[in-house]
């Protein structure tokens, strides 16, 4: 009981994880809220939903599949909408982030309906391991093994690699970064690649462990990821995943306590208490004014 | 350099004249060719008909009350602003419509007047962002981990720490940038600018700062950069035992206008020079 709630817990902290890092890195980068980041997690879903349930295709495939979409789908909103904007004032962004999240809601729902989309529990995320008294699904099993090693490749392309490099100098200095020949484009839609890609790899994960698509599923699942972004620190990676995995603890106890309807509460009451008493959450560096 | 005071107003297209640069240097295509490079903000011509002409090998000063424009000059070289008028040619080639990232790998490297180093980052990694573009490995190479990459990498960590032996700094490499003393985060600037293979380094007050013992080390490392890598170092300092010391040439702003080019002598002796830092004199002594 005990350690199938613990799974539970880091099944669904996983996810909030890998999705609380897109936002956290766009943010770090442009200073972006990215509000159509819980979106592309849906679109993500859809296609994997489509890849098994309607072509039958292979379960890896359908993994492909909806990551290759997310990512260029991250990428392409990145070019239309943000792009053109990036030296005017970061509320107009906010709103067009805002825009292109209820333009990717509405035509979910015109494409593929507004009913939630139920998906067969495929071979290969069917059963489970027994400890004991207790029953772990595979799906949780795999979900976690799979988000954790997302976040260690995440890490590794972060600090170890030019691209990550270029990331973080763009993200501390973007003027600075540009005099040292680093390319503002290519990092920032490097970026977005990244954060859509993990986006869509939580949306399989999400997916393949609730079994079910809806147009609006991405907006209460982006915006417990912003949570968990906020109470980590937003921009910064380590602290998307601590944020992400405690918002997972957290809806899990309240759950466990009988309280599952107040779970959702609980999440935003944190949103609060942290805007209220650390703004730049745990690991958030404090703010500096540049003079 | 020749004292240019009386500046031909409409010549479009000026013959870049030898006698500007060194000697050694006369032979070659000059490495920076400005020509009636200017830029309005609003109604303010805060740099207006700059023509100047730099060697390969030289090192040069741009000196100028403040808020004269040397500022200005460095953004409209490294395109942080896009002039209103006039062409900047690198090495012989056109510049116009390049960004400041490809005006970087195209040569030009620069410090900035208050650091702007990544102050969170490690000193190696400030000196790696800059070999960015000297790492020829894409992101296939990295996410494999093919021999490209750690090939890639590892060529950059050696010539990282070899740049950083210039100043002496290698041992520093694992340091947060940020917590370095003040003399040493200007020196990791003129690292990580080198870093990107500049054939013109732009300093931006190198000695702002720093004390006399410390300036001459830098002007000592300055001719030895210039030595060593066999580049052209145009510099903005109000340092004038330094710019004395060791610009081969020098140029005067003042409202945005030259006022005077010439050799350290030419220019201390240059009374448009004299009045514009010390206000006109009834008499020349």
């Amino acid at each position: 009981m005990v350690l199938s709630q613990i799974i539970n817990a880091l099944q669904l902290g996983s996810i909030y994880a890998l999705v609380a890092l897109g936002y956290s890195m766009v943010y770090g980068i442009i200073l972006l809220l990215n509000f159509a980041h819980g979106d592309i997690i849906m679109v993500g879903a859809y296609m994997t939903f489509f890849a098994v349930t309607n072509f039958h295709l292979h379960p890896v495939f359908s993994v492909v599949l909806a990551v290759v979409v997310s990512t260029l789908l991250g990428v392409l909103i990145e070019k239309l909408a943000y792009t053109p904007l990036r030296s005017a004032p970061r509320l107009s962004l906010l709103i067009t982030a805002i825009g292109v999240s209820f333009l990717l809601e509405n035509g979910a729902q015109m494409l593929f309906g507004a009913d939630t989309k139920s998906m067969v529990q495929t071979p290969l995320i069917k059963g489970g391991i027994s400890i004991g008294s207790s029953s772990i699904s595979l799906a949780a099993v795999i979900t976690i093994v799979v988000s954790v090693a997302a976040m260690l490749f995440l890490t590794f392309l972060v600090q170890k690699t030019k691209l990550g490099k270029a990331m973080r100098a763009v993200s501390e200095d973007m003027g600075a970064a540009q005099l040292m020949g680093i390319s503002l484009n290519k990092t920032i839609s490097f970026t977005f690649a990244v954060g859509s890609a993990l986006a869509g790899i939580g949306a399989v994960l999400h997916i393949g462990s609730y079994f079910q698509a809806s147009p609006m599923m991405g907006s209460m699942l982006g915006l417990k990821a912003f949570v968990a972004a906020v109470l980590g620190g937003i921009g910064s990676i380590p602290g998307a995943m601590i944020g992400g995995f405690a918002i997972g603890i957290v809806e899990t106890l309240v759950t466990v306590g009988g309280l599952s309807t107040w779970k959702d509460g609980v999440v935003f009451a944190i949103l609060i208490v942290v805007l209220l008493v650390k703004p730049t959450g745990i690991l958030g560096k404090p703010v500096t004014e540049k003079v | 350099m020749s004292n240019v005071t009386e500046r031909p107003k409409t010549k479009l297209v000026p013959v870049p004249s030898h006698s500007v640069i060194p000697e050694r240097d006369a032979d070659k295509r000059p490495i920076l060719e400005c020509s009636h490079l200017g830029i309005d903000f609003g109604g303010l011509k805060a740099v207006d008909d700059f023509n100047l002409t730099i060697g390969r090998t030289e090192i040069a000063g741009l000196i100028g009350p403040n808020g004269a424009g040397k500022t200005t000059v460095f953004n409209l070289l490294t395109k942080v602003y896009q002039p209103t008028r006039g062409t900047i040619l690198l090495d012989g080639m056109d510049t116009s419509g390049k960004t400041t990232a490809q005006i970087n790998r195209m040569g030009i490297a620069r410090t900035f007047q208050n650091i702007r180093l990544f102050s969170k980052l490690s000193v190696l990694d400030n000196v790696l962002i800059g070999l960015h573009n000297e790492m020829d490995y894409n992101l296939a190479g990295a996410i494999l981990r093919l021999p490209t990459y750690w090939r890639g990498e590892r060529i950059a960590r050696r010539r990282a720490l070899e740049l950083l032996s210039i100043f002496d700094m290698q041992d520093l490499a694992d340091h947060e940038a940020g917590s370095l003393p003040y003399g040493a985060q200007r020196r990791l600037e003129i690292v990580r600018a080198l870093a990107t293979n500049p054939s013109l380094l732009l300093l931006d007050e190198p000695a702002a700062g720093m004390n006399p013992s410390e300036t001459a080390e830098l002007m000592e490392n300055i001719v030895k950069i210039r030595d060593t890598f066999h580049i052209a170092v145009m510099l903005i300092e109000h340092d004038m035992n330094l710019v004395m010391g060791i610009c081969e040439g020098i140029c005067v702003l003042n409202f945005g206008q030259v006022i005077a080019k010439g050799t350290a002598e030419e220019i201390q002796s240059n009374p448009v020079v004299i009045e514009a830092y010390l206000g006109k004199k009834k008499e020349e002594g």
